[in-house]
């Protein structure tokens, strides 16, 4: 049996300390935790940055490095710093040489790196092993050479390479959720279709449990089934809880696909064990003929500048619509000619925080509304540019007419400036497998000592 | 007026990587699930979301009672046309879908 500690879903969301102690005297074989995801949408990607503040992390990594010293087991993250890309493994592990001075604490570290560079998905792109994912975009040579971070997935092999150097810490990049969690039980014997179905069902932490805020998790990985509890008193693992987590973020309820193969569900079942522990089995895994791992890719798609205004007078706030189209049209045209730029080269966008802000056209509600925020949003090919515009947009925003003969309005600027620099537009443009030979080709693992030892 | 969220237990949306939304829909019962997928047919969706009927994959997980709708984002999460990063307001149009009164007879 081999016993997986999963603290939560996410380094830098918190988790309980009493739960994890519970853990660690359950003596589990490794600690494993997520770093991030795609989640948070592709400025982090874009710009190699955390979605969580560094303190916060710090604060939660070493106190997983005192538990993985005290119960002297190895402790892994995957996806580290949000995006999992090299310049994020390298913020992982600075604050790791931080929090080991904290503790007096040397270690064995290992780091798996996952950032690709774009000469590299560019030849993969020309000799066909980049294969399009369900709903990808399309691209080119132009668009993959453009992208400012590419990241592949990593795998359970790559993991299980370091693991095998008698690691104490894996710090690795971009990796699939489940990959860190299944590693350990595959190594050691674990059919795969037990491992990946145990990892993704852990990948959360307690949000396959009745209450996913509670954070830690534990998963028994058997020969021919996996059991799965939370640590926290106030959860419990149900079959309903375990299973409806196949749903989440997942297009395919039944079939989750990884580097090597797929995972197929459809057999599964899931039995309550006691009130709060579940026992699966029935997941099989079907091993691919090719080993494929998964690219993400974003690029820059202009720069922004926004501009809030709050609008209270009933005349307006009742005719809105008409008012953001007439002056959406005259800035345009005023652009045009102040400017001399053509409709394409820059958008000005204005969305109506209140009456349609979130679903835009697809909203079928329009009810009578005190206030309404409208949120312009400026996109032009150089920050300068979007700045420029919306410095000429503001006075409009500010006074606009709604017909030529009513008195000049006066909106509410919740601040000054009114206008915000965004900075750079980030999209995703890669949604592909890269074809490999080896699991390792694309990956680079490192392998030292970090000495926290009387640094402080 | 009935809505579908008066007929069933919960409806969330999620992404499913940055290009796909996923929606579930979880019934009370199995003759609740379908008749749930008989309002949710791909023309009424294509309707809600503004996507081709035929991008559409519906899947019924029997074990759970719930119908899963999962489709492509006309606009890529963060895209300069996007509006909800994370994708999970999209529930809320299948959660005010107004269902004839006769939702037990469907």
């Amino acid at each position: 049996m081999i016993r997986v500690l999963v603290p939560s879903g996410v380094l830098g969301l918190e988790f309980s300390k009493d739960a994890l102690q519970r853990g660690l005297e359950n003596k589990p074989d490794i600690i494993a935790i997520d770093g991030g995801s795609t989640d948070s949408g592709p400025f982090y990607l874009g710009t190699a940055n955390s979605k969580y503040s560094r303190a916060v992390t710090l604060g939660e990594w070493e106190y997983l490095l005192k538990a993985r010293a005290q119960a002297k087991i190895p402790l892994v993250i995957g996806s580290s710093g949000t995006c999992g890309t090299d310049t994020s493994v390298d913020w992982m592990v600075a604050i790791t040489n931080q929090a080991l001075a904290n503790l007096n604490q040397n270690i064995r570290l290992a780091t798996i790196k996952s950032s690709q560079p774009n000469e590299r998905v560019v030849a993969a792109f020309k000799s066909n092993r980049l294969t399009s994912l369900k709903h990808a975009p399309t691209i080119n040579e132009q668009i993959i050479t453009e992208c400012t971070g590419i990241v592949a997935l990593m795998g359970v092999e790559q993991f299980q390479a370091a693991l095998s150097r008698e690691v104490d810490v894996i710090i690795a990049g971009r990796a699939t959720d489940t990959a860190s969690i299944a590693a350990l039980p595959l190594m050691k014997g674990i059919p795969p279709g037990i491992a990946w179905h145990g990892a993704k069902i852990a990948e959360c932490g307690a949000l396959c449990s009745t209450n996913p805020l509670s954070g830690c998790i534990q998963v028994d990985f058997h020969a021919n089934c996996f059991e799965v509890e939370p640590l926290d008193p106030s959860a419990q693992c149900t079959p309903h809880s375990v299973s409806a987590h196949m749903l989440y973020e997942n297009s395919d309820p039944f079939i989750l696909h990884e580097p090597g193969g797929y995972l197929d569900v459809s057999n599964a079942t899931y039995k309550a064990v006691s009130d709060r522990k579940v026992r699966v089995s029935g997941g099989q895994w079907v091993s691919a003929s090719k080993y494929r791992v998964k690219v993400e890719g974003v690029r820059i798609a202009g720069y922004q500048t926004t501009s809030l205004i709050l609008v209270r007078n009933q005349h307006y706030v009742r005719n809105i619509k008409s008012w953001v189209d007439k002056l959406k049209t005259f800035l345009e045209q005023s652009i045009y000619e102040k400017f001399g730029l053509n409709g394409e080269s820059f958008f000005i966008e204005f969305r109506l925080i209140g009456a349609d802000g979130v679903l835009g056209p697809l909203e079928n509600y329009h009810l009578e509304l005190i206030e309404i925020g409208v949120l312009g949003i400026v996109t032009a090919q150089t920050q300068q540019l979007a700045n420029e515009l919306a410095k000429h947009i503001n006075p409009y925003l500010l006074h606009f007419p709604l017909t030529d003969n009513e008195e000049l309005p006066t909106f509410a600027f919740p601040y000054s400036p009114a206008e915000t620099e965004r900075g750079p537009l980030y999209e995703f443009c890669l949604n592909h497998t890269l074809q490999i030979d080896d699991p390792l080709e694309v990956f680079t693992i490192e392998v030292f000592e970090a000495n926290g030892m009387s640094k402080k | 007026m009935v809505c579908l969220r008066n007929k069933v237990f919960k409806i969330r949306s999620k992404n499913a990587g940055p290009f796909t939304v996923t929606i579930d829909v979880f019934c009370h019962s199995p003759n609740d699930l379908k008749r749930t997928k008989k309002l949710l047919d791909t023309s009424t969706l294509s309707r809600l979301f503004g996507v081709d009927e035929n991008k559409f994959e519906i899947y019924e997980i029997a074990d759970l009672n719930v119908l899963k709708v999962s489709f492509p984002r006309t606009h890529s999460q963060g895209s300069r046309l996007d509006r909800d990063m994370h994708g999970a307001q999209f529930a809320e149009l299948l959660n005010e879908m107004v269902i004839p009164n006769n939702f037990e007879e469907i």
